[in-house]
């Protein structure tokens, strides 16, 4: 659960601020990143795992900086894990907020520059705002899925009991001992309890930033 | 003062030239049908668009000029927009929408608690938009814009969706502010009893073209502008109150270098006013006549005879000695009084068809 927290609270103003530049700007590269967000969510998540073990391993380009400047280990760490997750949730959030920011009234903008206010302080109080619903179930939609993350998180962060250990890796390694049904079924059970209180909190705040914004 | 606004802009399927110059402060009204490019215009002011070329100036300072490659974008502009749908902001209440723009300005010499008052919005203040009416919201837009302290104020036809109930419920706000306000002010409309009742100056556009630039009563009671092809065409003219008459009923006024008489209004003497003389209401004559209801028989010169084929009828155009009337009469009319450009003429106006726009 930490990892998933952690996924997302690092990932979502990261996701905001791609979903952001891919509403609002048109630039060379922009249908490139908007396939790179995307790569995660139609390749196999061990894929996605791999690359990311080629990219942040120790040998890695970036891992080894991150290593031997910071020492920072990203693999078969906690702080792995949630990379993992992370980046694999990284696409529904990114396409959930823009979906929201492209429905948001490129007219307030308008009005809000008329107004005096720059390029951030529109972004800050005036889109983010109105994407808000949006972002918010971004975040927990992604939530989940970090729950959930199975392949990338093994391949990256191997399976470690308290570190990077998730829930379905749990329930898996549960099913693996001989006597562990009922383990896995307790684990199971924690996960549906997740998921189902999970998608009322946000169909609940949904509905009440709806009526906050007139909706 | 001035506002000068010179543009060029090309769209893929008309050009657009603009280019006028008005006293400032005031409100100049740009008129014209839809498509005719004065939404474009307001755009440009307001830096929303970029045209291919342009030079806007207000009160001496310039805000964009292509030549000298200026161009300052919105947000540093302090040129106040209000929007035809008041694009209030869903999430903040009233109060909060009312201050955005001014936490964003200099201070300027427009207070809340005076525009909260002149626009009638106290009582709205916590209420969140979609709460309130269409002339509500636009009310509240209006104030928004002006708390902003804009060094020019743009309205693209504000009061365009809102029915004519919310309509007469606005307009002695924007008269007020009107009088209330050193500003100035471009207002965007194709209705002619807002554009009366507001405008100082009258800035006629049509498919991407100046048609005319003047005063109201200038422009309003020239024969040769397609004002005076609609049904509802009619002289402007500034008046002031000049005598009450109880026993008959009746008040004098003077404007133009004439005299009218209307029904007894409630207003001080010496205070100003408008009047609309609609041109099928004036009669014309040679002579003044006898025994007769009318009151107003005002002498003139003839300075343009304008045919309407179409309607098988003539305007003609009555110079006062400053001013000018309209008269929509028939072809046959003007053979039988012989009236020619140059010539004397009578207009012949009854009291009551003299509209008086409130009184200022």
């Amino acid at each position: 659960m930490a990892v998933a927290a952690r996924a997302v609270g690092f990932g979502l103003p990261v996701a905001v601020l791609t979903a952001w530049v891919l509403t609002r700007y048109r630039f060379p590269g922009r249908p490139l990143l908007s396939a790179l967000v995307h790569l995660p969510l139609v390749l196999p998540p061990v894929v996605t795992g791999w690359l990311l073990l080629i990219i942040f391993g120790i040998r890695g380009p970036i891992g080894s900086l991150l290593h031997d400047w910071f020492g920072i280990r990203l693999v078969f760490t906690t702080a792995g894990a949630s990379l993992a997750a992370g980046v694999m949730a990284f696409p529904v959030m990114v396409r959930a907020i823009r979906l929201s920011l492209e429905a948001a009234d490129p007219g307030l903008e308008q009005a809000a520059r008329t107004l005096g206010a720059g390029r951030l302080d529109r972004l800050f109080n005036v889109t983010l705002p109105l994407a808000s619903p949006g972002i918010l179930v971004g975040g927990l939609v992604a939530y989940a899925t970090c729950l959930g993350e199975f392949g990338a998180v093994i391949t990256f962060a191997a399976n470690i009991p308290g570190e990077t250990q998730t829930l379905p890796l749990a329930i898996y390694t549960a099913l693996q001992v001989p006597g562990g049904e009922a383990k896995a079924a307790e684990l199971s059970l924690v996960s549906i309890t997740l998921a189902v209180v999970g998608l009322l909190l946000s169909e609940w705040i949904g509905k009440r930033l709806n009526t906050a914004l007139g909706r | 003062m001035s506002l000068a606004i010179r543009l060029r802009h090309g769209f893929p399927s008309t050009r657009l030239e603009i280019d006028f110059a008005v006293p400032s402060p005031g409100v100049t009204v740009l008129f014209g049908p839809s498509g005719a490019g004065k939404s474009t215009t307001i755009a440009v002011a307001a830096g929303l668009l970029r045209p291919d070329a342009c030079r806007v100036e207000v009160d001496g300072q310039v805000l964009a000029d292509t030549d000298s490659g200026v161009w300052l974008p919105p947000e540093r502009r302090r040129v106040g927009l209000v929007f035809q749908d008041a694009r209030l902001f869903p999430h903040m209440s009233v109060a909060t929408n009312l201050r955005f723009g001014m936490r964003r300005a200099p201070a300027g010499p427009v207070r809340f608690d005076e525009v909260v008052e002149l626009l009638g919005v106290r009582a709205l203040l916590t209420r969140r938009p979609h709460t309130l009416s269409g002339g509500e919201r636009q009310r509240v837009a209006i104030g928004r814009a002006l708390l902003a302290q804009p060094r020019l104020l743009l309205m693209d036809e504000p009061l365009a969706s809102l029915d004519a109930a919310r309509k007469a419920e606005i307009l002695p706000y924007l008269a007020r502010l009107k009088t209330a306000l050193r500003l100035p002010v471009i207002y965007v409309t194709h209705a002619l009893d807002e554009a009366s009742r507001l405008a100082d100056s009258m800035v006629l556009i049509e498919a991407g073209r100046v048609l005319g630039c003047g005063t109201l009563p200038e422009i309003a009671a020239r024969a040769d502008l397609p004002l005076a092809q609609r049904d509802d065409a009619g002289a402007l003219l500034l008046c002031q109150v000049a005598e009450h008459d109880p026993g008959r009923e009746l008040t004098r006024l003077e404007g133009g270098g004439a005299s009218f008489w209307v029904p007894l209004m409630d207003a001080k003497l010496r205070s100003e006013c408008r009047i609309r003389i609609p041109a099928r209401e004036v009669i014309l004559a040679s002579r003044p006549p006898d025994a007769i209801s009318l009151h107003n028989v005002v002498p003139g010169t003839v300075r343009r005879i304008v045919a309407q084929a179409a309607r098988r009828s003539v305007v003609v155009e009555i110079a006062l000695p400053s001013g000018a009337l309209l008269a929509r009469v028939t072809p046959d009319a003007i053979i039988r009084l012989g009236l020619s450009p140059g010539g004397p003429v009578l207009a012949l106006i009854k009291s009551t068809s003299i509209e008086v726009l409130g009184a200022e």
